[in-house]
């Protein structure tokens, strides 16, 4: 394994005060190779999301030490760290300015770093995640929740980052849609070289996605297993069983999913 | 889903067509779908058509006032004085024998030009400090909406006559106090706009982009909040038409002999029981005036908010 391109050592987030404090992060420190696809599972408050808001820097409020492609992630916003470190979100209707055009979306990122060619360069980047040009002019209501989430990847990608931090990026789409979103992100990573930390809580997408997975709980890391050790009931806690046989029934149908779309492409 | 674009409208000529394409190949084409389809919703609602009406006759009356104005404003002559309405003088003439109509015609150019300030003044202003607060949050928040707790406690009429009395009376001064008083209403619905989006993912998106706050605010929170912003001052501008009145009525707005509606009004009040169309017709007018801009208001709002799609 190559060097890791993401490293975080004793990550802790919390908020409130006093009484109320609550310890949402508490000390997770793990690594990630370049290309690899590192899945953090568990359930919902679990503190996989606030992970991802601290490495991303959009939650400057935490301890501990983040290197992400051999930079430190600053406690302050660092707009520098915007072309190496990029996320997509769980809920595209969210997640797109209702205002704004997929082209006004997708220039904003262009002109806040001064690029040059910003029409070749949105051209190049709805291709890749298959929607022709003329969605170009759509506003986000135009749109279905798959078309979205693709606008939001293609936002992602603009600045042609090395790493994607992907929070629950299928979770709010229809289940056929959520297969073919899976397969394009497969297929991005492929083409450009990315690194990713793909967030779910459904072990079906953790396992069509990823290399090794992380499983929390509390905001703490239980384990880290690869996913061959995942599928073989490898699992050395208990709570990584039952989250694992939780979501079992509904993983196979979706890997099935998933299977069939693959070929049909 | 496929990522092919739907061609079931043929795309042979005409504005229309143009306007409700399903391919469409500009920014402008964009935007003037928006704008088109806003107009539909606009026009399918009677009483927006009479708001829009009445706010569209008061501009052309302001603009033409010189042609439609059957008489001098200014030209007194008292052998004609307090004539009830008739063929020769419309709406009448008042104490010193001037033309009430013509009064009334140019008197819409007094109107138009304090809606019209105190909306370029307050509505920006407001909007300005409303998301700057709502965005940075903190003390920045703490010590803005303070201000605006003080600008609220006070009656907005009173508040004007206080700054009048400060400034000294004159349409000018009346504009400005008025505007002075228009902006922290504002100011706090955009804060509370602003609040509802500032932890929307399109936001955290555009700061993961590398956005300063600067950026965020106009480009990402303004155009969130400009909708309910225009529906706001759009519906205070009645109450903006009446407290000019009233500061003219007092005596503090414009000054004699300048032909604005609360100053007739005030003045007309003298000859009420003889002479009623002194007073009733700027009364009148102020009426209707605020009336269209109520209407216009609330058909914006259905319109423009955000909410109903």
């Amino acid at each position: 394994m190559s060097a890791p391109v993401i490293s975080v050592r004793d990550l802790r987030v919390s908020f409130g005060r006093g009484a109320s404090l609550i310890h949402a992060v508490d000390g997770v420190s793990f690594e990630v190779a370049e290309g690899e696809v590192f899945g953090l599972v568990g359930e919902s408050g679990c503190g996989k999301s606030t992970i991802l808001r601290a490495i991303s820097g959009l939650n400057t409020e935490w301890t501990g030490s983040a290197t992400i492609a051999g930079r430190p992630v600053a406690h302050r916003r660092d707009p520098a760290m915007a072309r190496i470190v990029q996320m997509v979100f769980q809920d595209p209707y969210g997640s797109l300015h209702p205002k704004h055009t997929v082209e006004t979306a997708l220039m904003e990122p262009i002109r806040i770093h001064g690029l040059d060619n910003g029409a070749r360069r949105i051209d190049r980047v709805l291709t890749e995640v298959g929607l022709s040009p003329a969605f170009r002019y759509r506003y986000p209501h135009q749109l279905s929740g798959g078309q979205r989430q693709r606008v939001a990847i293609a936002r992602a990608l603009i600045l042609e980052p090395r790493v994607l931090l992907l929070d629950e990026p299928t979770s709010a789409l229809d289940v056929s849609v959520q297969a073919e979103i899976l397969n394009l992100l497969s297929d991005i990573k492929r083409m450009e070289n990315l690194t990713y930390v793909l967030v779910s809580h459904d072990f079906g997408v953790i396992a069509h996605m990823c290399d090794r997975v992380a499983v929390m709980n509390h905001g703490v890391m239980l384990e880290e297993l690869t996913i061959e050790d995942l599928m073989r009931g490898r699992m050395r806690h208990d709570y990584t069983r039952e989250l694992y046989e939780a979501s079992a029934g509904y993983s196979r149908r979706l890997e099935t999913r998933a299977d069939e779309a693959d070929a049909a492409a | 889903m496929t990522a092919e674009v739907r061609t079931d409208r043929p795309a042979h000529g005409g504005l229309r067509a143009w306007l409700l394409a399903e391919t469409v190949t500009s920014p402008a084409q964009a935007r003037a779908q928006k704008l088109y389809l806003g107009w539909r919703r606009f026009a399918s609602n009677p009483l927006a058509l009479i708001g829009l009406g009445i706010v569209v006759t008061l501009i052309l009356l302001a603009i033409f006032a010189p042609l439609v104005a059957t008489h001098d404003p200014f030209a007194q002559s008292l052998d004609r004085r307090l004539l009830p309405p008739s063929g020769a003088h419309w709406l009448g003439t008042d104490e010193l024998g001037r033309d009430i109509w013509s009064r009334i015609a140019y008197g819409a150019r007094i109107t138009l030009m304090i809606v019209l300030l105190v909306a370029l003044i307050a509505a920006p202003l407001g909007l300005l400090i409303g998301t700057v607060a709502g965005y940075l949050g903190g003390w920045v928040d703490v010590a803005l909406m303070r201000l605006v707790d003080v600008f609220l406690s006070f009656p907005g009429l009173i508040l004007a006559l206080a700054f009048v009395a400060a400034l000294g009376s004159g349409l000018e001064n009346a504009i400005i106090a008025i505007a002075l008083t228009a902006w922290p209403p504002i100011a706090r619905l955009a804060r509370a706009e602003t609040l509802t989006v500032r932890r929307a993912d399109y936001i955290a998106a555009v700061r993961l982009a590398g956005a300063s706050d600067l950026r965020i605010i106009v480009r990402h929170i303004m155009p969130i909040c400009i909708p309910s912003v225009i529906i706001r001052i759009t519906l205070n501008m009645a109450g903006i038409i009446l407290t000019a009145a009233g500061l003219g009525f007092l005596g503090l707005g414009a000054q004699p002999p300048s032909p604005e509606w609360g100053a007739m009004l005030s003045t007309g009040r003298a000859y009420m029981l003889g002479s009623w169309w002194l007073a009733a017709m700027p009364g009148i007018a102020i009426l209707v005036v605020s009336l269209g801009f109520n209407l216009l208001g609330d058909a914006l709002r259905d319109v423009l908010d955000p909410r109903a799609s």
